[in-house]
């Protein structure tokens, strides 16, 4: 039954994206069945929760490893992808400095910091936002694993490190542009970032990342390094017993989930066009989670479900109920944690199951 | 234009007619002079010794001086409602009620009103009440006037009241600081030798930066200064460290509900904060309903938010915890969704503006150790409170039957209910005891704080930060880590700033955690491990 | 494995939940879309929820005289939550989706910012009606709200003017608005010969509750001999324990004024202001404005809101200038299609509520009155002080020297909002 939903899931983001790649980009603009840049940016944006989903999902439903501060990671993928972007200016920005961003000129500096040498070229963001989650992941997780730091202190641990970034990077003077955050890009790799066929593009690689994601992931599981992942979930000190360094396995999956959560935030910025230390807040880092168990925690393709569940409730109920989404939300996050246990997945395995023992028992032998 | 001859003419009258009393048909004038006329016209009234010069200046200061055009002449004025009530100036009998654009108020700005409330001061200087006097004092000492030094010498000889004499004998210093004569300038800086308060600094300050003095006075001046400046920073200190104990206790309070519910019961509450918040706005409620801003508001306050918040934490546990016991982490997202419910609730009950709570008379005004060295009264209510609250819990828990009770429930489940301890009945009144706490945290930090639908935010992560920093399951780590982590916090913020303070705290919690996993105080809890 | 019924019980609740969510709202056909874009929960929700309830006033009001061409007023009205990205989503679906004709809303510049690029990419057309810190002039955005030059300088004129203030903290939340305000506050008493060692800056986090540390700082800094005032733009509501902490230290007005940016009549509705009488505010609106068109319309606001006790503040009346102007724009173009309203709203005028005449410049900016209002006893201003005239915002402040030689100008010949007098270059956002 996980097959058929993987596959289906699978399937369906193929469709979208194959889509919009055959609308938007293929053809001309003339032909009129393109989407518009709202629902490009939209399930663009999706999927890239979904991403993030999928990353927490990973560590979390396969290892227990519970972190209340993925979003930071999130946030540091996105910041590495803004910081390319606020070099790519150049000197298009307000103050028309060639070198500095506009913040940097406002505050009165005259040179770039250390950190932001070599933002200018692609290929070195695209490693900073996969080593910068990384590492920190590396650091954190080692420490904190070989503490034997596990449940629910890891678990706000991880909530005491998403708070002090954002604090850090609220401050102007770390040089990441303070509460403004970065913004005003202009364009990426060449491309103009608010045309539609860079909308188009990102939103399709946000798709491919997913796809490609989902599958590697699952295809990760069912190896000797996935069952070793699942017995530590289910009993981490019989793991250990047995011979497992459970501390390696616990990083490298941690360090994995991080290093996915900052390629969602990397994707994720151009598309939203700006990057601001809010992404850092430890409730963002719960909603991820909410995310999961309302999915179904467990089944990789169940947390994308479930971020684009939610995410369209949001999106939904901000706009037709702009005084009482919240009523709407906090409802859906408590009727789904008694109700839906295992998640959306969970209601179809069980509607499933339901439909299939109701027929046998009317083809049975058990007479009324 | 026109007012500068009018003026000099009514100078030119009163230099005539010096024991001229202020006429009425001057208050057509007042009413529309400049705010440099109207300090003119509050020398001419400070200089008139009558009780009806000293009534307009009374009601000027305090904003309740107007122009009746209809009459044309000076009364007092209350507000009342869209209207005002009039009243004669000194024998405050009521007049008439009128609407508001039928007055002109005399408007005071703060250059005004200081130079009022010098005038009212110096004449309340000689009043037989003692506690008239002292504030008149304190109000001179603001800005010490070299001309009233005969007056104040005369007033010290014939002074024989304790209090007031020390007051006044800096007064006089501060005076003398402002004299040309290097005697007087040394007289009063002996006179202010080791007063800490902040007018006696300004006024050497003030001197230091005179470039007429000599050069003794100078040197003098500044070892004066030096010592001062020691004394003060040795007391600063010493006033940090109980500045970390109030934030400390307000930690405590608001972070020890959520000790029982998550160390001892294991359940993570993640509507804690507006647990808190809902006891605040009880406290709102409690003040509309018994108004007058008075103590008794507040008493009855604790009780009401202990039940209001006892009373919602029990119907959350029975409604939404009850279902996800032994899942620690469902039991998070379930009270995420409840945090935004009882959040948008209050939002559409009283809006989203915050919501004004008063501190009651007794709680205003400070607990004065020296005059470098003061705590707020409502501070200090919010520390005894705190440690009034933590041995009521430990004589809870640990000297009745109920907590006897309860601990039974959280060591082993199973054996308890063997025992004959229903505890299913234990859990709820558990989780409503945690969040009655919770209710009486948000008494306390109305006083301090805003009021408004997002109080609970503010205080979530930090409570959390302090249960697993004092180790889940023990009330007494979180008392010590809550009041550890206030002191800390406001030791380190003179020194390197609010953010990177709580920076360096939360780092400091992160590899604390992983040096002891289990926190300061470790003790078993119920499963939070498993 | 499960039992039936219980599996049952837990379907039925789940589809029956689903099937009430198939609801849809119904939308009139012909009728002009006005959007609203304020947070109405979060941390913002607080300052913008009465942003919202303005614009419903003045849309109703509208409605009652007619409508606009014809055809009746609707408000579309989201919520983005106090969220900078959602901010940026909903105007794309107010504009997109809904295909409202002009948007009010925003209040931080953050959301502004994250809203900027999506309104000038979609030719929206956006009101912003509170004050800032100037440093822009977008071709889609309209700044109904005070520029540093129509608030923070002439409130430090008042301070050393008429308070005799040669000392001075420059306290701050930590954000773009603050710091660009204290810079500009900065050059300028440095070129009016203020010392280093008088000017004392001080910046803050959000939420900053706990102020006695930097106020016995302050305390302290006020006691050195001179006279010294604070200049106080922490941010909304932080702003209320900070005055607190004041009168708890024995801090009065008359000691060390305050003056304030950021807090108006809405942010002391909450709070017991017998303490703070003295301290001061600078805006170009307060409620005990006496006009009476500022009557009139405090009869109006407490009529839609049914509450005699709400009150008024500065953002509002910029909202309200900036609704009549739209009006007065839309009618004169005949269409409200964005590039014919836009220049029909250069030299726009339309009263304000203070008694004086608003005017919409070519930089995108009004002119506006600057009053300094002191604190009294029930939560009211008085004014103090007042600009003879109306000031007009400039958007490229004069006392940084890096903006000093930048002009906004939307007309021809310079067309642009960021021009550079000296290179004689358009440079920055979307032209």
């Amino acid at each position: 039954m996980d097959q058929i939903f993987r596959k289906f899931t699978l399937s369906f983001v193929t469709v979208v994206v194959l889509y919009v790649f055959i609308n938007n980009i293929l053809l001309p603009e003339s032909f009129g069945f393109g989407l518009d840049s709202y629902y490009l940016t939209l399930i663009g944006k999706y999927l890239c929760f979904a991403i993030l989903a999928l990353a927490l999902d990973a560590a979390w439903g396969y290892c227990g490893i519970l972190s209340l501060g993925h979003g930071a990671f999130f946030a540091l993928g996105g910041y590495a992808m803004g910081m390319y972007l606020m070099r790519q200016i150049g000197d298009r920005g307000v103050y028309g400095d060639p070198l500095l961003p506009d913040f940097m000129v406002f505050l009165n500096w005259t040179e770039l910091p250390w950190f932001w040498t070599g933002f200018d070229q692609p290929w070195f963001a695209a490693l900073m936002i996969i080593l910068v989650p990384g590492l920190l992941a590396f650091f954190f997780g080692w420490f904190a694993f070989r503490s034997r730091v596990s449940g629910v202190y890891f678990s706000i641990i991880t909530q005491a490190l998403t708070y002090a970034l954002m604090l850090a990077f609220f401050r102007n003077e770390m040089g990441f542009g303070g509460n403004n955050g970065l913004t005003d890009f202009k364009d990426v790799l060449g491309y103009p970032i608010s045309s539609e066929r860079t909308r188009a593009s990102f939103m399709i690689v946000s798709g491919l990342t997913l796809i490609l994601f989902l599958i590697s992931t699952s295809w990760a599981m069912t190896t000797k390094f996935g069952r070793v992942l699942l017995a530590i979930r289910d009993s981490e000190d019989r793991t250990r017993f047995l011979g497992y360094r459970v501390e390696s396995y616990k990083l490298s999956i941690f360090v994995l989930s991080a290093t996915m959560a900052g390629i969602a935030g990397a994707l994720y910025v151009p598309q939203i066009g700006i990057i601001n230390p809010g992404e850092f807040s430890p409730l963002n880092s719960i909603e991820i989670v909410v995310w999961v168990a309302v999915g179904g925690r467990g089944s990789l393709y169940g947390a994308a479900l479930g971020a684009v569940v939610v995410n369209l409730a949001k999106t939904y109920f901000t706009g037709a109920y702009p005084d009482a989404w919240l009523y709407f939300l906090g409802s859906l996050f408590v009727l789904s944690t008694i109700f839906m246990p295992r998640g959306i997945v969970g209601v179809f395995q069980d509607s499933l199951h339901w439909l299939v023992t109701e027929k046998s028992r009317y083809r049975g032998t058990s007479s009324p | 234009m026109v007012i500068q001859p009018c003026k000099f003419l009514f100078r030119a009258l009163l230099a005539l007619f010096s024991s001229a009393t202020f006429a009425f048909e001057d208050g057509l004038t007042l009413s529309q002079s400049s705010w440099a006329d109207k300090a003119e016209w509050i020398e001419i009234l400070s200089r008139d010794t009558t009780d009806e010069a000293e009534q307009i200046l009374k009601h000027w200061v305090s904003g309740h001086l107007f122009y009746w055009p209809a009459e044309n002449r000076l009364v007092a004025g209350f507000k009342q409602g869209r209207k005002y009530e009039l009243r004669e100036l000194i024998s405050g009998v009521a007049i008439n009620v009128v609407k508001r654009k039928a007055v002109n108020k005399i408007k005071v700005n703060n250059k005004l009103r200081s130079k009022i409330k010098q005038a009212l001061a110096y004449r309340s200087l000689s009043s037989s009440d003692a506690s008239k006097r002292l504030t008149a004092i304190a109000e001179l000492k603001r800005k010490p006037d070299y001309s009233l030094l005969h007056t104040l010498l005369r007033l010290e000889e014939a002074n024989r009241d304790l209090k007031t004499s020390r007051d006044l004998q800096t007064l006089v210093g501060l005076v003398y600081l402002e004299s040309s004569k290097s005697t007087e300038q040394i007289e009063g800086i002996k006179r202010l030798t080791d007063n800490l308060s902040s007018e006696a600094k300004e006024g050497l300050s003030r001197l230091l930066l005179r470039e007429d003095i000599s050069s003794d006075v100078r040197a003098l001046g500044l070892r004066t200064i030096r010592d001062i400046e020691k004394q003060l920073s040795y007391w600063g200190h010493a006033q940090d460290i109980v500045f970390g104990i109030s934030l400390g206790s307000i930690l405590l309070l608001a972070a020890v509900g959520l000790a029982i519910t998550f160390g001892v019961m294991g359940v993570i509450n993640m509507a804690h904060g507006e647990f808190i918040m809902l006891g605040a706005y009880t406290t709102f409620v409690v003040q509309q309903i018994i108004p007058g801003g008075s103590a008794t508001a507040l008493f009855v306050s604790i009780p009401a938010a202990f039940i209001v918040a006892g009373v919602a934490g029990i119907l959350l546990e029975k409604s939404v915890i009850r279902h996800l016991y032994g899942r620690p982490l469902e039991t998070l997202l379930a009270t995420v969704g409840v945090s935004l419910l009882l959040q948008q609730m209050v939002r559409s009950i009283f809006g989203p503006l915050n919501q004004a709570v008063t501190s009651p008379e007794i709680l205003s005004g400070s607990l004065v150790v020296n005059a470098a060295f003061a705590i707020t009264y409502n501070r200090v209510f919010v520390i005894i409170f705190a440690a009034l609250v933590m041995v009521g819990l430990w004589l809870l828990m640990y000297r009745t039957p109920f907590g006897v009770r309860l601990r039974a429930v959280t060591m082993n489940r199973g054996m308890a209910a063997s025992m004959g301890i229903r505890s299913q009945r234990m859990d709820a009144l558990a989780f409503g005891l945690g969040s009655g706490v919770a209710g009486m945290a948000g008494v306390a930090i109305s006083q301090l704080t805003n009021v408004g639908p997002n109080l609970g935010q503010a205080y979530i992560v930090d409570s959390f930060m302090v249960v697993v920093f004092g180790g889940v399951g023990n009330l007494f780590g979180t008392a010590i880590a809550a009041i550890g982590l206030g002191v800390a916090t406001k030791i380190v913020e003179p020194i390197i700033g609010p953010v990177l303070a709580k920076i360096v705290i939360l780092i400091f919690i992160i590899l604390f955690i992983q040096r002891r996993p289990r926190g300061l105080f470790a003790l078993r809890g119920r499963s939070v491990e498993e | 494995m499960f039992s039936n019924s219980r599996i049952k019980k837990r379907l039925s609740v789940v589809w029956l939940v689903i099937s009430l969510l198939t609801l849809n709202s119904v939308s009139a056909a012909d009728s002009i879309k006005v959007g609203v874009l304020h947070s109405l929960s979060g941390t913002m929700a607080i300052s913008e929820t009465t942003l919202k309830d303005t614009v419903l006033m003045m849309v109703d009001r509208q409605n009652e005289a007619g409508g606009l061409l014809g055809k009746q007023l609707e408000a579309v009205v989201v919520d983005p939550a106090s969220n900078w990205p959602l901010f940026a989503e909903k105007t794309r679906e107010l504009l997109e989706k809904e295909r409202v004709d002009v948007i009010f809303g925003c209040w931080t510049s953050v959301s502004r910012k994250s809203v900027l690029p999506v309104i000038e990419e979609l030719n929206g057309l956006l009101f912003y009606p509170v004050q800032y810190e100037g440093e822009e002039s977008s071709k889609n955005v309209f700044y109904t709200g005070a520029a540093p030059n129509q608030q923070a300088i002439p409130a430090v004129d008042y301070l050393i003017g008429e308070l005799g203030a040669e000392r001075f903290v420059l306290a701050g939340t930590d954000y773009v608005y603050p710091r660009t305000t204290n810079k500009i506050l900065e050059n300028y008493l440095k070129d009016l010969g203020v010392a280093d060692s008088d000017i004392m800056i001080n910046y803050t986090p959000f939420g900053h509750s706990d102020w006695q540390t930097i106020v016995s700082d302050i305390k302290a800094f006020g006691s050195a001999g001179k006279k010294t005032a604070v200049v106080s733009t922490i941010n909304g509501d932080a702003n209320v324990p900070f005055y607190k902490e004041l009168g708890n230290q024995g801090i009065s007005a008359e000691d060390i004024p305050v003056i304030a940016f950021s807090v108006g009549e809405e942010e002391l509705s909450g709070f017991d202001t017998g303490p703070l009488v003295g301290h001061l505010a600078a805006w170009n609106y307060f409620m005990s404005a006496e006009a009476d068109i500022n009557d009139d319309f405090i009869e109006a606001w407490h009529q839609f809101t049914g509450d005699d006790g709400r009150v008024t503040n500065d953002p509002m009346e910029a909202t309200y200038i900036g609704f009549e102007m739209w009006v007065k724009a839309v009618e004169k173009a005949g269409t409200t299609d964005v590039d014919s309203v836009r220049p029909a709203l250069y030299g726009t005028a339309v009263p304000n509520l203070t008694g004086g005449t608003a005017v919409m410049h070519t930089n995108h900016h009004l002119q506006k009155p600057v009053l300094i209002g002191e604190i009294l006893e029930d939560g009211q201003f008085e004014i103090v002080s007042a600009t003879a005239g109306e000031v007009i915002g400039d958007a490229w402040t004069n006392f940084l020297p890096d903006s000093a030689k930048i002009i906004a100008d939307w007309t021809s010949p310079v067309s642009c909002g960021n021009y550079n007098l000296e290179t004689q270059q358009c440079s920055g956002q979307n032209f």
